[in-house]
Parts: C-alpha cells; structure tokens; sequence
C-alpha cells in the first residue's frame, strides 16, 4: 500500500485528511502512483500535473526518502521502502520566498 | 422582502456578503476556499443558487467550484470519485485546453510565442440556462460549458481574429470581460488586455473587433489600430444591448451601435484612467467609475476615494464621496469589483485591493463600508433574491 502525502491545499481541495493510501500495482512508478492518486479523486486532476502535457506543475515536488524526486522521469520506480509503505510519497508545493 | 448576497473574491479566499434590502446588517461567511486567489465567482440569474467560482493558484492551478445552494456548499462539478475502478479519472472540470493546433501570439520581445493556460478571470453564466457559461482565460480565450462546468471547450474563433497580433499587458494577456446580450443569444461581447474589444453574431464561431473610435496614442504605435487596445472593461444595461460603456486603459467610451464605433465621453473626470464602469440598474444613461491617478500610480488622485457618476451617459460627472475616505487613500479598485444590485434605489458596490468593500443603498449618494479587512479584493458580483 502506498502512502501519499499531500500539501495543505491539495487536501482541502479533495477533503483528504491525513495521508492517501492507494493499491498500486507494480511496476511502482511516479507515474503510477500519480495516475491512481488521480484516479481516487478526480477533482486533483490538472493541479500536480498539466492536463495536456501531464508535466509536473513548475512549482510541484516529489520528495521520496528524503530525495528529490521532482526531475525524475515518470517512469522511475520508487524505493522499496515506498512501496511498502514504510516511507511515504511526499507532494509538496514549492517555497514561495519573499 | 428582497435579499442581496455579494459576491467576493479576493487574493486569499471568497467571502459572501449577505443582508435584507435595507441593505445596512450584513453577514460576512468565509473565508472560502481559504488561501487560493478567488478571481471571481458570479451565480446564474437562470437559477441564482448556482454560483460559480474560479480558485487559482500558481502552485496548483485551476479550479473551477461550483455551489447549487446558494454558496452553503461548493464541489468541482465532474470531480467525483468514479465507481468503477479502471476507469480512467475525467476531472474535466478543471481542464481548459486551447482547441486545435494552440498557435502564437506577438510576445514582449515582438516574436511569437505559444498561447499557455494560466487561470480563468471571469465566469460569464447563461442568463437562460443554468448549465450554460462562459469562462474568459489568460492567455485570452473564451471557453464555454453546457453541463454545468463539468466540461468546458474553447470557441476558438475568437483568438483566430487577428490573434497572432495580440500582446499581453503587465497584467497578462487576459479575457476578463464577457457581455451577453439580453436581446439576442447569438450577440455576445469580449473585452481582452490588451487586444481590445471584440464582437460576435453567432454565438461564437466568429468575430470581429470592435474597437474603431479608440485613441491608445501612448500605448500603440498606430493610436487607431484594429486590435492592440487596452481595454479595462465593458458594460451594458440590459434594456439598451446596443449601447455600451467602456473604461479604458486611458479613456472612458461609449458605442450606441454595438460596438461598430466609439466616442469618448471622459469629460470633466479628474483622471480618466481606471478599471471598473457599471451602469445604474435602472437609468441606463447613469454610469458609474473610480478614477486612478495613472496607469503609472495605480491610486485614487489626491488620496481621496471618490466614485464619479454621470447621469448624462458621459462627459458630465459628480464626484461621490461621502462615506468614502477623502484623505491618505491609496488603495486601487480592480476591473471586476464593482457591481450593482437590482433594487430601488439601486444599490452600488466596490471592492478596493486594501480589503474594504463599500455598498451605497441610494444610487452612490453615500456609501458604507461592509467590510474593513479582507485580503485584496479581485472581484465584486451582486445577487438581488426575491
């Protein structure tokens, strides 16, 4: 079971609270996770990744065991840790600064 | 007895403003949808508890939210979990996608770049049926839904109207007014910054620009060019559909042929620079502007926060100030914040990005505030409810 955690907004915007978890089968990729997240609730559709090109949103990250996913291709698979549920798969929106 | 709900959006959530007639109690509900940038959020006169709201955000895009009792409850129409597992997730609700090969518009350094979806500006609902709306985008497009925003596709026509000559403003390139005429369901008005004003006959699959008669002499190299003009917005009473009022980057004008010419009436204004114009709910020859320092000092001159009225369609205006602050004021009123109620006397509002909105209950003789404190206020719509 995959654990997906989302940023505040994102939350509210699907009335999600705490984290997702979501049956993903394998292979276990960014891409995956993001196509059942979307799955399981509609209304997230267009706000991680652009409805057209389904690039990811300039100011989305993907952080996973403490690393920066957010370059990676879609089709990365995940650690093991992630997939077990032990670490979460974490959407953060940006720093803004200022 | 009558009711009136005020319509808020604001750069840090919605708010709904609501009171009898009298129009002096109010009731403050929000913030909604907290947080996000509420550009507007308008109900439909076909079924006025059906609002529709635009939530923006650079981190998380566009969201369009919908109410059907009035504003108690919201949800993305089309945003509902589906029931059978394997189905591929819509969420159309949010997509607004440019129809056929995007195409370019002129960019900043005059070289042609590709139209790119950045949020809708102003939701336009059908004045017959609740499903129908319209939706102006930045980059400027009119997108349109018959389902209730569940799904929403572009008109593309209008961008195919000399579009590869459109220019954003510092503003963006936004489409942020949407005029349907009562009179004719084929007949609707656009106003884009800064392309101009533009017209369509029939319902949307083509049009042309209306914007002859407009001097944009420091803004444009040809002060008369077909499209290029800033236009800040349009407004129309809906018993004269011909007849239109325009603020102007510089200018206020007026068309009494749909658009076919322009003449300003700007008159004896202290600044003819501003954002919004409204037209009195029943005196269609009485239109209502705040007038900015410059498009240099977004700000009222002098500090002082006065409305100014025409009775006489243009040229010939009073200064509105009481109740409104006459010293060290130095907020701004943006293009869609101001609004007017349907009742008599008509009630007028405004929204100012320091977080006051103001009412005047007897046609902008005096005016008080509603609010003191809200985020920056993007927009103003009013509901009069029987």
């Amino acid at each position: 079971m995959i654990r997906v955690a989302l940023p505040y907004h994102l939350r509210n915007l699907a009335r999600i609270q705490g984290d997702v978890h979501l049956e993903v089968p394998p292979p276990v990729t960014i891409g995956a996770i993001l196509d059942a997240l979307e799955h399981r609730y509609p209304m997230l559709c267009g706000t991680i990744r652009d409805h057209g090109t389904r690039k990811r949103r300039p100011f989305i990250r993907f952080y996973v065991c403490r690393e920066d996913y957010s370059l990676e291709s879609p089709e990365t698979v995940v650690p093991e840790s992630v997939i077990q549920g032990s670490e979460p798969f974490l959407i953060v929106g940006a720093m803004a600064g200022g | 007895m009558s009711q009136i709900r005020v319509l808020v959006g604001t750069r840090k959530g919605a708010f709904i403003l609501t009171s009898d007639g009298q129009r002096q109690n109010w009731k403050v509900q929000g913030p909604l949808f907290a947080g996000w940038e509420i550009y507007h959020m308008k109900g439909s006169a076909a079924d006025p508890n059906r609002i529709f709201a635009s939530q923006t955000s650079g981190w998380f895009g566009q969201i369009i939210q919908r109410s059907d009792d009035g504003g108690q409850t919201w949800n993305t129409p089309g945003g509902e979990a589906l029931p059978a597992p394997g189905e591929f997730p819509k969420g159309e609700s949010n997509k607004f996608l440019y129809e056929g090969t995007v195409g370019t518009h002129k960019w900043y350094d005059g070289s042609q770049h590709p139209w790119e979806f950045k949020r809708i500006w102003h939701i336009e609902p059908s004045l017959t049926d609740p499903e129908t709306a319209y939706a102006g985008a930045e980059d400027a497009a009119l997108f349109k839904t018959v389902d209730g925003g569940k799904s929403w596709k572009e008109l593309p026509g209008l961008r195919h109207t000399k579009g590869h000559l459109w220019q954003p403003g510092a503003g963006g390139m936004g489409l942020h007014t949407i005029v349907l005429d009562p009179s004719n369901p084929k007949r609707l008005y656009v106003a884009i910054s800064a392309a101009g004003a533009f017209r369509t006959d029939d319902g949307g699959e083509s049009w042309r620009p209306i914007n002859r008669g407009l001097k944009s002499g420091y803004e444009l190299p040809d002060p008369d060019a077909e499209v290029g003009h800033c236009v800040h917005r349009i407004a129309m009473h809906p018993s004269r559909p011909g007849v239109l009022f325009m603020q102007k980057h510089w200018d206020i004008m007026r068309t009494d042929n749909a658009g076919d010419e322009w003449r300003e009436v700007s008159g004896n204004l202290p600044s003819d620079f501003g954002f919004p114009i409204d037209v009195h709910a029943h005196e269609p020859e009485t239109i209502f502007v705040v007038p900015i320092k410059s498009d240099s000092e977004h700000y009222p001159p002098d500090g002082k926060l006065r409305v100014y009225r025409s009775k006489s369609g243009g040229n010939e205006w009073e200064a509105l100030t009481q109740g409104l602050p006459q010293q060290d004021c130095y907020v701004n009123v943006l293009r869609d914040a101001m609004a007017v109620d349907r009742l008599d006397p008509c009630g007028i509002y405004f929204g100012t990005t320091g977080g006051q909105v103001y009412v005047s209950a007897n046609s902008g003789d005096s005016w008080q505030p509603i609010v003191r404190d809200l985020p920056a206020v993007l927009s103003v719509e009013v509901q009069t409810l029987p």
